[in-house]
């Protein structure tokens, strides 16, 4: 995996949680988030089983609402009309732990759906933006197969193809390669990897530490509904603060 | 002492294979087999030949009458024959009937591109609900005439297979639509709409069609102002398409409920809305799924049209019915509802055919 270069990080804020609450019926699930991410800055959140960390970046597009506080993602606060979520969703990707590809449309209707229906391109133009993103996560041969006919990685790429076919701002991966083979895992971080080349707004929940160390400019961990701590990663890994950290580092290096 | 043995593949043992084979494993595997095979041999013995005996040996095809029956002791299809025009036409005008042929003939050209195999499922869809939209107005304007010089023909004298296929096609096309909505409507997040369509289904579903149709004819003109008198098939329309829609509604809901959160997710997370993200991910999965509940749906629909003989409407099976209590024809009812059996098992099982070709053509490679 190559490092990204290190462009210098703009000023202009892409995502910022203020004091984020959230319950489950009397489940507090999330308690006091609060985070802000730049245009271009790569964030990975990481943490024990059941800490939040999906339910979090859940809130950013609202495929989960938050009783408290108040998230704005790209200038825009989010609110309860869903035209203004349905705005906001066309700006930030998401990539699903197990793909949620359309099972009943071709690889290529799978990338163009969204942007003819929701960006109302031309089919043919849409098309051409498709073809380009299925080559650039290396796929271009299976345009025409249906998602039940591709492996796992591959998958995944498509996911990850049709998120990009919208053209977002930010992009956002929940355990992207939790659900993948080993040798499938490499392909998928490796397309990450030329994404944040490209300087997309990243934040990914991932236990793949190797990209994080490579890719993040800050890790985040999370226990409980809450924050632990955050930190560049070189910092997080070698030397984490809390004793929670601590464990929960020592539990995923040793595996 | 060791001894190499060259590999070979020997031919499998000659009790296993061929009709022997064959007869061994499915007709008598075990002594319990053996004697259902056994009693099932009988019974066919006892009920086939005398069949077929009644139904083409000893039966009557040719003459004009009654007398023409007389000399054979098994069925008279003479009976059948002679009443073959009004079991298709009911007691629409000899003159007009060209109409109703011209429509037939309308349907199956309109029809024919669905089923080539040449043609795209993409635009079989779109050709299909085209047909849907367009071939209803047609066709009823060639029935009922009034426009472009046509005589008019009154819906009472509508009848025989014609009526049936009217009654079962708009039903049909009538309740899937809105058996989809009251599903999706029943799955609503607003409880007002979920109330409303949840009580539309527990009311129609928990009805007799028979009643349905009675109130229809009896009770409802009693509560219409006196002078508004609208047409009895009309009425009878609406009672089965409402009473049918409350089923489709259940098939549909099944298939919903299968659909994984994931897809409605990810629509969401591309910035679908609810009617893109139903119209383009979740319904075209959920109905692949139902299709055999929806054919099932349609196949009871197609044959509980009969029950329109309660009032008075003369489908395919009362006007059966009638020609056997003709005087001049009387003694012949077995023959008249083998041949209406026929003709209902015949629609079914094509349905039923074709549903099973759409399944396999819509099949996608995955499993969940
Ligand atoms: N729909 C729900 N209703 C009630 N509780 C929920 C619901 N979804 C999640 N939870 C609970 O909220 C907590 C946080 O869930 P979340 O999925 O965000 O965890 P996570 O950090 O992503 O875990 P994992 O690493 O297993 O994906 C968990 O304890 C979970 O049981
Ligand atoms: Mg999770």
């Amino acid at each position: 995996m190559n490092e990204p270069s290190p462009a210098p990080l703009s000023e202009q804020e892409m995502i910022r949680m203020e004091k984020v609450h959230k319950w489950y019926g009397t489940f507090h699930v999330l308690k006091d988030i609060n985070l802000t991410v730049r245009k271009g800055e790569r964030i990975v959140v990481c943490g024990p089983s059941g800490s939040g960390k999906s339910t979090a970046i859940r809130c950013i597009n609202r495929l989960e609402e938050f009783q408290r506080g108040r998230i704005v993602v790209d200038g825009q606060e989010l609110s309860n009309d869903v035209k203004q979520i349905e705005q906001i969703r066309r700006e930030v990707g998401m990539v699903f732990q197990h793909f949620n590809l359309f099972p009943h449309l071709t690889v290529l209707e799978n990338c163009t759906l969204a942007p003819i229906w929701v960006r109302k391109l031309p089919r043919r133009q849409a098309e051409d933006i498709a073809m380009r993103y299925l080559e650039r996560v290396k796929i271009p041969e299976q345009a025409g197969k249906y998602p039940g006919q591709l492996s796992g990685g591959q998958q995944q790429r498509v996911a990850i193809a049709r998120s990009l076919c919208m053209n977002p701002k930010i992009m956002l991966f929940d355990e992207p390669t939790s659900a993948l083979d080993p040798e499938m895992i490499k392909e998928v971080l490796e397309t990450m990897v030329t994404l944040a080349e490209d300087g997309m707004t990243m934040i990914c929940v991932t236990h793949e530490m190797g990209f994080a160390k490579t890719v993040a400019h800050r890790v985040i961990f999370m226990d409980g509904g809450e924050i632990i701590e955050e930190n560049e990663p070189e910092e997080f890994f070698t030397h984490p603060q809390s004793d929670r950290t601590k464990l929960f580092l020592s539990q995923i290096l040793h595996n | 002492m060791a001894e190499t043995r060259i590999p070979r593949s020997d031919p499998p043992p000659a009790s296993t294979i061929g009709v022997f084979g064959w007869l061994r494993r499915n007709l008598f595997s075990s002594p319990f087999n053996i004697a259902l095979t056994l009693l099932a041999s009988y019974l066919l013995y006892l009920a086939v030949p005398p069949l077929l005996r009644w139904a083409l040996l000893d039966a009557t095809w040719s003459g004009d009458s009654r007398e023409a029956c007389q000399a054979n002791s098994g069925a008279c299809w003479v009976f059948i024959r002679v009443h073959f025009e009004q079991f298709m036409y009911g007691f629409y005008p000899e003159t007009q009937r060209w109409r109703v042929n011209t429509a037939l003939l309308l349907l199956i050209l309109g029809a024919a591109p669905l089923f080539a195999h040449a043609v795209p499922n993409k635009l079989k869809a779109r050709w299909g609900l085209g047909l849907l939209v367009v071939y209803p107005l047609v066709a009823f304007v060639l029935f009922k005439g009034g426009l472009f010089g046509l005589p008019v023909v009154d819906t009472s004298r509508w009848g025989g297979l014609l009526l049936t296929l009217v009654i079962a096609g708009v039903g049909m096309t009538a309740a899937l639509p809105l058996g989809i909505l009251l599903a999706l409507g029943r799955r609503s997040q607003m409880p007002a709409i979920r109330t409303l369509c949840t009580t539309f289904i527990e009311l129609w579903r928990g009805v007799p069609l028979i009643t349905v149709l009675f109130m229809s004819s009896v009770m409802l003109p009693l509560f219409l102002p006196a002078g508004v008198n609208f047409d009895k098939l009309l009425r009878a329309l609406i009672g089965i398409t409402l009473f049918q829609s409350a089923y489709m509604a259940e098939v549909v809901r099944g298939g919903l409920q299968a659909i994984p959160k994931g897809q409605f997710e990810a629509a969401a997370a591309l910035g679908l809305g609810y009617w893109k993200t139903m119209a383009l991910i979740v319904l075209p999965q959920a109905l692949k799924l139902v299709i055999p509940g929806i054919v099932n749906t349609f196949i009871a629909l197609f044959k509980d049209t009969s029950l329109v003989l309660i009032i008075g409407l003369f489908d395919l099976m009362n006007i059966v019915h009638n020609a056997t209590t003709n005087p001049a024809w009387l003694g012949f009812s077995t023959e008249g509802y083998a041949f209406a059996a026929a003709v209902y098992w015949l629609f079914c099982f094509s349905m039923s055919r074709y549903s099973q070709n759409l399944e396999k053509r819509l099949y996608t490679g995955h499993k969940r």
